[in-house]
């Protein structure tokens, strides 16, 4: 199934939630929304469920205008931020809610429908749990009741508001796993809405990154990580030391800092340099070396500029050990941005 | 203070003596104001003998006392569930305009003194009323007749079930009707599957306390009745008609058996729970 949201605005009183917002989703993909809170993410993904209904603009199923048309009309399946799993009902009752609804020759037996249950649980890995309710399962379980629950219907396409918000640090990582794989192995296009930058370039094929009601960029996570399109993107996807200063006749300039930016006009600047990106060089800069820590492979160095500004370097171990006292260094790469 | 003592102290614990002093205060106000008044009604009610008190509730006037306080609970309970569960349905999970001046208007009989509620429908249906002339012309007895206790009840009692419903379906959002809409239930469906079930305790502690309203209520009663023994007198009515007549027993055994009927009330809603502990075990949800 491909979806194109064509220019759809929508707004919530004067707030404008949505703000010309074209988006082309391909046949099978798996697309990241990504965003601050408030960004219009997921107005965006109710707008696509047919959950909220745009104020002007078009959403398109493989073509077909489904802007006003219902949500199980567009056969959409849908999981809640905090998984609105119906608390009086088994998780069997929960998971065969949306073929149970089906009336006449819609719906399928009872005996298929109890399979059909039995292979999602198995899909999802939660076999033998069909009897429990809700309250009984822990968060991650819950997720994945969630999850099947959205797919016995057979959606044409798979939506999910911050899948993994409520979930604990490690569940939330085995559970990414867990949708990627779902995702591969039953190829329905998927979307999910995220704020967490690391969930969105792990997971994604590709990502749109969103700000205040505006698409900023869609690209692959390396794009978006490595090509960012705005200062926002930016600054907002990976780690990024901001600099704010002056660009005259392609050099950046702040203080005693000096990047490369040519292409940029002349004035007020943003620059952002990835911790990645500092690396020791004679013809650089002079920092003072405030204090090391390792985080796994690498070494994360604390430093200050001779006028005061506090930059962070991710350096290998190895490296990181020649970074001692008063050093030089220089930015490999920069993103500037005029401001 | 001893080790022994303080060994397993939390941050949270008062010292003993406050302890003792808030629990006995509070058992200590409950006695007099509670305990005590319910002791009094049932030893006035016995202080001649079980047969007095039998005799005084078995009389024909307050026997049909009782039925008419039942009838009038068996009419205003249901219609209050059912219109506290569709104002707070609305509430809850819509918005519409004018929402706020609803809300206003569900609490108005909390508000109003329920002489002056009895007084409305005195105004309204009542011989000098603004439709008096046509309900006489059409035979329709209103005031001092059952309709009129049963509206006058219904007016008194039907901010119940609506303010019981309305924080609890608020608190728990539309995200399970959304879910359910999207999988294709009908909206009827979404109330009878999603919506009613999530809010069946809630919605059961409304209509005890309803109904424990409705056959206790006086001052609306009073005014729309008459007073007309065996045919307009409920419970409350008769309970002050013998009171009025020194007839002290009668009274008290009548009252003895209103406090029972809100007893077996109460004892129901335990039996309730107790009797289904799988459905309070769904209940808890997140």
């Amino acid at each position: 199934m491909t979806i194109s949201i064509r220019s759809v605005e929508k707004k919530f009183g004067r707030y404008p939630a949505l703000n010309k917002v074209d988006l082309e989703i391909a046949d099978g993909e798996l697309l990241a929304l990504l965003g601050p809170s408030g960004s219009g993410k997921t107005t965006l993904l109710r707008t696509i469920a047919g959950l909220e209904f745009p104020d002007e603009g078009q959403v398109l199923f493989d073509g077909e205008d489904v802007t006003y048309a219902s949500a199980a009309a567009r056969r959409v399946g849908f999981v809640f931020q905090q998984y609105a799993l119906f608390k009086h009902m088994t998780v069997a009752k929960n998971i065969a809610f949306g073929l149970d609804v089906r009336k006449g020759q819609d719906k399928p037996s009872k005996a298929e429908i109890a399979r059909r249950v039995e292979d999602l649980l198995k899909l999802v890995e939660l076999e033998g749990l069909g009897q429990r309710y809700p309250s009984q399962l822990s968060g991650g379980q819950r997720q994945r009741v969630a999850l099947s629950r959205a797919l016995a219907v057979q959606p044409s396409v798979l939506l999910l508001d911050e899948p993994f918000g409520a979930l604990d640090a490690t569940v939330r990582k085995s559970l990414r796993r867990e949708l990627r794989r779902v995702h591969d192995a039953t190829g329905v296009t998927t979307i999910f809405v995220t704020h967490d930058q690391e969930e969105a370039l792990e997971l994604a094929d590709r990502v749109a990154i969103l700000n205040q009601g505006r698409i900023e960029q869609i690209g692959t996570p390396d794009q978006v990580h490595d090509q960012p399109a705005s200062a926002f993107v930016c600054g907002f996807v990976g780690e990024a030391n901001s600099f704010q200063g002056e660009v005259s006749s392609g050099r950046f300039s702040a203080g005693a800092l000096a990047l490369p930016a040519s292409g940029v006009r002349d004035g007020a600047a943003m620059a952002y340099v990835r911790p990645h990106d500092f690396v020791l060089d004679d013809a650089g800069f002079e920092v003072r070396v405030d204090r090391a820590h390792v985080q796994g492979a690498l070494t994360t160095v604390n430093a200050t500029t001779l006028d005061g500004r506090r930059i962070e370097i991710s350096a290998s171990r190895a490296e990181a050990a020649r970074f001692q006292g008063a050093v030089r260094v220089a930015a490999r790469k920069a993103h500037v941005y005029a401001a | 203070m001893s080790a022994v003592a303080t060994r397993h102290r939390r941050a949270t614990d008062d010292p003993t003596w406050a302890k003792v002093l808030v629990i006995g205060t509070v058992m200590a106000f409950l006695a007099l104001v509670l305990i005590l008044p319910l002791v009094a009604v049932f030893a006035e009610a016995l202080r001649k003998g079980l047969d007095a008190a039998l005799a005084a509730v078995s009389n024909p006037d307050a026997l049909a006392a009782v039925k008419l306080t039942l009838i009038t609970a068996a009419i205003a309970v249901p219609f209050n569930a059912v219109f506290g569960l569709c104002a707070s349905w609305a509430i809850a999970k819509h918005d519409f305009w004018g929402k706020p001046f609803l809300i206003t208007l569900i609490d108005l009989p909390f508000s109003v003194s329920p002489v002056v509620a009895g007084l409305i429908y005195v105004l309204v249906f009542g011989l000098q009323g603004w439709m008096g002339e046509w309900l006489l012309d059409n035979d329709l007895k209103i005031i001092f007749a059952v309709p009129g206790i049963v509206l006058a009840t219904i007016f008194v009692t039907f901010p119940f079930v609506a303010r019981e419903l309305i924080p609890l379906m608020q608190e728990q959002g539309t995200s399970e009707e959304e879910a359910a809409v999207s999988m294709g239930a009908s909206g009827l469906y979404t109330f009878w599957r999603v919506t009613a079930p999530n809010v069946r305790w809630g919605l059961l502690y409304g209509v005890l306390l309803c109904n424990a309203r409705a056959m206790g209520e006086f001052g609306a009663v009073s005014v729309v009745s008459g007073h007309i023994r065996g045919l307009t007198n409920t419970m409350p009515l008769h309970v002050e008609i013998l009171y009025n007549e020194y007839d002290f027993v009668g009274a008290f055994a009548v009252a003895a058996l209103l406090c029972l009927l809100a007893v077996v009330t109460l004892l129901l809603k335990t039996a309730l729970e107790v009797a289904q502990p799988d459905v309070r075990a769904g209940r808890g949800g997140h």
